[in-house]
């Protein structure tokens, strides 16, 4: 996959951020088995240890797993990558909405334009 | 700890070049040593090298006194070549191999195949770019415990910067560190683990990128240019 990072925040949260959305757009399927912490650093062209910490989280949330010979994997369970695609969803609400805030447009006015804006 | 320094200073007459070091490193890590032109950083490379000794303070690599045995698990790239350019790069290798137990001539010639350089080669006949690759190469093919990279990518186009850096983080193993020295910060700012910055001899700050960006919300590279605006 390809890798863009910003320059001003950590590398491993920008890592988490994006394997993450491929998990929840589907280019990380289920069960797929994803590359060594090594050949993703290559890929990345990171620091092995970071990508080691962002991995290590991403399997504390549940979301990839370690079989001790094989290697690491995207989850099987549907359900934890349909409550990631929930919340990314959310985030995604919430900074419409802030930005609606910003431009004077309550949360109800906000969803009323977005109505608006679907039928167009 | 891999690496310690104990109050280490450094005086070119009765100019300092290194002010009162401390400094602890650990293994299993890419540092980078980042300060001006003459901040020292190239004369702490070259104390941990052998090549300089301390005007006072003491330090230890792996436990040991700077000598013989620390010569065996540091390996150095200098800034400057010191490879005789008559030599072919298979000439380069035995060299290696002739001075360090711990070189591996297959992985030196698996990375020379994939940058397509010939082991018959001159270094004569090359461009500056190629034998600073060739030289990295020799220097990344040794099973060191202290990699001392001075200026690594000043001299090369922005493709063979990206090369060397995946060279430099395949390459490296746990029981290692990888100490870097450079000011082109941005180019290597997503393999460091560390920083460490260097000014008028002095370690201002030594901390982890991570930190410096959660702290900050920038880049090393802009704190750089803050710490050391003109």
């Amino acid at each position: 996959m390809p890798w863009n990072f910003n320059s001003n925040t950590p590398i491993y949260m920008q890592i988490i951020e994006q394997i993450k959305l491929s998990i929840a757009v589907g280019e990380y399927k289920a069960g797929d088995k994803i590359l060594s912490v090594r050949e993703l650093a290559a890929e990345a062209e990171v620091n092995p240890n970071t990508m080691q910490k962002a991995l290590s989280e991403l399997e504390r949330d549940g979301l990839l797993y370690t079989q001790r010979t094989s290697g690491r994997f995207i989850t099987n369970d549907p359900k934890t990558i349909e409550d990631l695609r929930k919340q990314l969803a959310n985030e995604q609400i919430e900074n419409f909405i802030s930005k609606m805030k910003l431009l004077g447009y309550s949360p109800e006015e906000a969803a009323e334009l977005m109505k608006m804006y679907n039928k167009k | 700890m891999l690496l310690e320094f104990n109050k280490v200073c450094k005086y070119y007459g009765n100019k300092a070049a290194l002010n009162n070091i401390d400094l602890q490193l650990e293994r299993g890590k890419i540092i980078g040593l980042l300060g001006p032109n003459g901040s020292g950083k190239t004369t702490l490379i070259k104390i941990l090298s052998g090549i300089l000794t301390p005007s006072s303070g003491d330090l230890k690599i792996s436990g040991k006194n700077i000598g013989i045995e620390t010569k065996k698990i540091v390996s150095y790239l200098p800034e400057k070549t010191y490879l005789s350019d008559w030599m072919t790069v298979q000439q380069t290798l035995n060299f290696f191999k002739d001075f360090y137990e711990d070189f591996s001539i297959e992985t030196a010639l698996d990375m020379l195949q994939r940058l397509n350089i010939q082991p018959s080669e001159k270094l004569r006949t090359m461009s500056k770019g190629t034998r600073e690759k060739v030289q990295l190469i020799l220097v990344m093919s040794r099973n060191a415990e202290l990699y001392l990279l001075d200026e690594p990518i000043g001299g090369v186009d922005p493709a063979a910067r990206d090369y060397i850096l995946k060279t430099i983080i395949s390459n490296f193993n746990e029981n290692a560190s990888v100490l870097i020295s450079t000011h082109l910060i941005s180019d290597v700012e997503n393999v460091l683990d560390d920083v460490i910055f260097l000014k008028y001899g002095n370690i201002v700050l030594h901390s982890t990128v991570d930190e410096i960006r959660e702290q900050n919300g920038k880049s090393v590279d802009a704190l750089f240019r803050e710490v050391f605006a003109c």
